[in-house]
C-alpha cells in the first residue's frame, strides 16, 4: 500500500465548501485518473471513477460514495473594513473567536481572524455567552479602502488551520470530515490495481452532502448502483465525547447498523473484517446515519445501502483528528469486500440470517 | 527615523514565534541576550529573571532613565494528565475560555503540536452549543501517543503573518515592546543613562517590574507595551466612542488607567516631542487597563512613570493584530523623546 499522507495532507490544504467543491476535486480527478477507466463529473460537480470488472455482462455495480465537500463560512457583508459571514454546513459558534480563516476573493486569498467584539460594542446580553455567527466578524489586517476592492459578499471563508502530523499516525487540521474517507477511497482504488474483481465500481467524490447529500441523491440516480457503501466519519471517543455513539481513535472503522443499513451487507463486512483480522466495531444509528447513505438507500427504486466510518475527534472544529491506521484499514476493507463480490451476489442477498 | 526594516522584522517574527508564558520566559530571555549583549555596558539576569541591561550615556547631568517591556506572554499551564495524550491544563494571564476550543497549540521546550478541541456539535445536548465552555471542560490533546507532564507550558499554535499594512501575531503583547526596547538599546542616544528592563511576569501581576525598578533605582520609566485597539464597528451602527485606541494614528500615550495616573510632565514631554518632530500619536482613553509603570512607579521613593504602546487588537487571543506603521511611530517618538531629554523636563510639577 502506497503511503497516503502526502495526498491526505494535500487534500486537508485546499478549499472545497459545499456548492464550491472545484478545487478538491481536481486535486481528486489527478489522484484517480490512474487508478480508472473513466473519469467523469456529475451535473452537480461530483467527481466519478469508473473501475470496470472482469465479470461477464450485463455486469453489477458498487457505488463508493466519500463527500469532499467541507464546512466554513462565507461573507455576507463588508462593514469599515470588517467582513460579516454566516456558516455553511454545521459550523459551531463556540469554535470560531480567535480563529484563524482563509478569505478567498476573486483576486486572491486572505489570511484572517475570526473576532468576537467586545461586549460593550454588542447588543445588551449578546456578549456575554456564547457569540453567534451573526455578530463576529473577520479581520483580515488590510485598510478599508483595500478590503472594500477585493471581497465581495458570497465569498467563501475556509478554516486556516493547517495539515500536521502528529505523534503515533494521527493527523490533524480541518475538513478530515469527510477528507479522510476520500483518502480511504483512494487507497481502496489503488488497491484494486492488482485485484481482480467481477464488479464495475463507481467510486464517487460527492457534493454538498453537508447541506443535504445533495451530491449523493443526484450521483446515485446517474450512476443506479446495484450497492451503495457510504464512507464517512464517525464520533471518536474524546474530551466530552464518551457515549455510546463514540469510538476509540485509531482502533478500527465503524459498521453502521440500522435502519440506513441492509443488514446482509453488515453481516458480510463483518465476516471480511474478521477473516482479514482488521478491528472494528459496530455503531448503532438507531435513525438517520447523517450520511450520504442516506440519499442512496431511497434512491430510484432503492438501493442496499451500507456505512463504513471512520472514527475522528473533535468533528467539525478546525482540529479534527483521525488516525492514518484507520484511513488504511477502510481502504483495505473496500477493496477487500469489491474484490470478494461474485457475480451472483445481489441474488444472495437476504433480510434474513 | 528610516521605516522599519526586514531584519527588524524577522526580529519581532522570532519574537512573537518563540513560547514564553509568565514563569517560562526563558525562550525570549535567550533572544534577547542574544541582540543586546554586543550593545550593552552591563547586563544581568536577575533573581526573578528579568533581563537589567544598562548602557551608559557620556555626556554630563544624564538622567537615569528607565525603560520597561514585558517579556512573557498569556497561556497555558498543564495541570493533569489523563492519559491518552491528554491534559488538564489552566489559563496564565487573562485569556477569555471562548478563545481556547477548537484552537491549536504548542507545548513544552519542544512545542509539541496539540489541539484544544471541542465535544462535536452533533452531541451536543439540548442548548449546549450555546453556554461559555469552561476551562476545566476542556483538554489538549497531544494525540494519543503524544506525551508532556504536568507543570509543562503551553501557548497558543500561531505563526506570525505579515500582511498588507498589518502584523497578525500571538504575544504581540508584549513582544512588540520587547522588539523596540532592542532597537533602543541598540540606537541608546549618549544624553542618558538608558536602564533596560526586559521583565518577567507582567500578565500575572506585574512582578519583574517591580523588583527591576528597586534595582536599577531610576530617575524616570517608561513602560512600553501593547495596548487594545477596540476600533470595531458597533452593532446598532453608532459612532465607538469606546475603542481605547485606534489602529493607523500611531502610538498611544497613556495618562490615566486602573494602575497609574501617568506623570502629567512626561506625558506632557511625549505629546510635546511628537508635535515638534511631526509623528503622529494618540491618548490611550482613560480607563482601566495597565502597564508594568503601575509597579515601577511605586519602587523605592517612587518614579516617575508614563506607558507608550503600540496598539494592538485582540490581545490575549489565539491571533492578535497590529500596524507596522504604528510600531515604526512608536519607535521613532521614544528615540527623539530619549534623545531630548534633559533632568530640567522634571523639574516643572504643574
Amino acid at each position: 500500500m502506497t503511503d497516503i499522507l502526502p495526498f491526505f495532507k494535500s487534500l486537508l490544504s485546499i478549499p472545497g465548501l459545499s456548492g464550491y467543491e472545484s478545487p478538491v476535486a481536481r486535486l481528486i480527478e489527478d489522484a484517480w485518473r490512474p487508478l480508472v477507466d473513466e473519469l467523469s463529473p456529475s451535473r452537480l460537480g461530483s467527481v466519478h471513477g469508473f473501475k470496470k470488472g472482469v465479470g461477464k455482462e450485463p455486469r453489477p455495480s458498487v457505488m463508493l460514495a466519500a463527500h469532499m465537500d467541507a464546512i466554513g463560512l462565507m461573507v455576507t457583508g463588508v462593514e469599515d473594513g470588517f467582513l460579516r459571514i454566516t456558516s455553511i454546513g454545521g459550523v459551531d459558534p463556540r469554535i470560531l473567536p480567535g480563529q484563524a480563516v482563509t478569505v478567498h476573493t476573486a483576486k486572491e486569498d486572505l489570511p484572517g481572524v475570526v473576532v468576537m467584539p467586545p461586549a460593550k460594542h454588542l447588543p445588551p446580553g449578546v456578549g456575554d455567552g456564547v457569540v453567534d455567527i451573526p455578530h463576529l466578524f473577520v479581520d483580515v489586517g488590510l485598510l478599508p479602502s483595500k478590503v472594500a476592492s477585493l471581497v465581495r459578499s458570497g465569498n467563501l471563508v475556509s478554516f486556516g488551520t493547517e495539515a500536521v502530523e502528529m505523534p503515533g499516525g494521527i493527523v490533524s487540521g480541518h475538513s478530515i470530515d469527510n477528507r479522510a474517507s476520500v483518502a480511504a477511497v483512494t487507497l481502496c482504488l489503488q488497491e484494486l490495481q492488482s485485484k481482480s474483481h467481477n464488479w464495475d465500481v463507481w467510486a464517487a467524490a460527492t457534493v454538498q452532502e453537508e447541506i443535504d447529500y445533495v451530491g449523493a441523491y443526484t450521483s446515485a440516480f446517474q450512476l443506479r448502483p446495484d450497492l451503495g457503501i457510504a464512507v464517512d466519519t464517525t464520533f471518536a471517543k474524546g474530551p466530552g465525547a464518551n457515549g455510546w455513539q463514540t469510538f476509540p481513535l485509531g482502533k478500527g472503522p465503524t459498521f453502521g447498523h440500522g435502519p440506513n443499513i441492509h443488514p446482509y451487507l453488515h453481516r458480510q463486512f463483518k465476516e471480511l473484517a474478521e477473516r482479514l483480522e482488521i478491528p472494528y466495531a459496530v455503531e448503532i444509528m438507531p435513525k438517520s446515519s447523517g450520511t450520504d447513505g442516506m440519499a442512496m438507500q431511497v434512491t430510484a427504486e432503492g438501493i442496499p445501502n451500507f456505512v463504513l466510518s471512520i472514527p475522528i475527534r473533535y468533528m467539525h472544529t478546525p482540529v479534527e483528528m483521525a488516525a492514518l491506521k484507520d484511513i488504511q484499514r477502510a481502504g483495505r476493507l473496500l477493496a477487500e469486500f469489491i474484490a470478494g463480490l461474485e457475480s451472483d451476489f445481489m441474488e444472495k442477498i437476504t433480510w434474513e440470517d | 527615523m528610516n521605516p522599519i526594516t526586514p531584519k527588524q522584522l524577522a526580529l519581532l517574527e522570532k519574537l512573537c514565534n518563540a513560547c514564553a508564558v509568565s514563569g517560562d520566559e526563558g525562550e525570549v530571555r535567550e533572544i534577547v541576550l542574544e541582540e543586546v549583549k554586543p550593545f550593552a555596558d552591563e547586563v544581568k539576569v536577575d533573581a526573578l529573571g528579568n533581563v537589567l541591561v544598562t548602557k551608559k550615556g557620556s555626556g554630563k547631568n544624564r538622567l537615569r532613565v528607565m525603560l520597561d517591556a514585558h517579556m512573557d506572554e498569556v497561556g497555558f499551564i498543564l495541570v493533569s494528565d489523563d492519559g491518552e495524550g491528554l491534559y488538564g491544563f489552566q489559563t496564565v494571564g487573562g485569556i477569555d475560555p471562548r478563545h481556547l476550543p477548537g484552537k491549536p497549540v504548542l507545548v513544552g521546550k519542544d512545542h509539541a503540536y496539540g489541539v484544544i478541541g471541542m465535544k462535536p456539535i452533533h452531541l451536543a445536548e439540548d442548548d449546549e452549543y450555546k453556554r461559555k465552555p469552561s476551562v476545566d471542560s476542556l483538554r489538549i490533546d497531544l494525540s494519543p501517543s503524544g506525551s508532556a507532564k504536568p507543570g509543562d507550558w503551553g501557548t497558543f499554535a500561531t505563526k506570525f503573518k505579515h500582511v498588507g499594512p498589518s502584523i497578525l501575531a500571538k504575544a504581540i503583547d508584549d513582544r512588540i515592546g520587547v522588539a523596540t526596547l532592542i532597537e533602543l538599546v541598540k540606537h541608546a542616544p549618549p544624553n542618558i543613562d538608558l536602564l533596560a528592563a526586559f521583565t518577567v511576569q507582567e500578565e500575572v501581576g506585574l512582578r519583574g517590574a517591580k523588583v527591576a525598578a528597586y534595582t536599577f533605582i531610576p530617575d524616570l520609566a517608561i513602560a512600553i507595551d501593547s495596548t487594545p485597539a477596540y476600533d470595531l464597528p458597533v452593532h446598532d451602527g453608532s459612532e465607538n466612542h469606546s475603542y481605547n485606541t485606534k489602529l493607523g494614528l500611531g502610538p498611544a500615550i497613556y495618562i490615566y488607567n486602573s494602575a497609574t495616573i501617568d506623570d502629567s510632565r512626561l506625558v506632557r514631554f511625549l505629546k510635546e516631542t511628537a508635535e515638534t518632530e511631526g509623528i503622529p500619536y494618540q491618548i490611550r482613553q482613560p480607563g482601566g487597563g495597565g502597564t508594568d509603570a503601575g509597579a515601577i512607579q511605586r519602587a523605592r521613593a517612587g518614579v516617575p512613570v508614563v506607558s507608550v504602546s503600540v496598539p494592538g487588537r485582540y490581545a490575549h487571543s489565539p491571533i492578535g493584530l497590529c500596524r507596522v506603521d504604528d510600531w515604526k511611530h512608536t519607535l521613532r517618538l521614544l528615540y527623539s523623546s530619549l534623545e531630548h531629554m534633559t533632568p530640567e523636563m522634571l523639574k516643572d510639577n504643574s
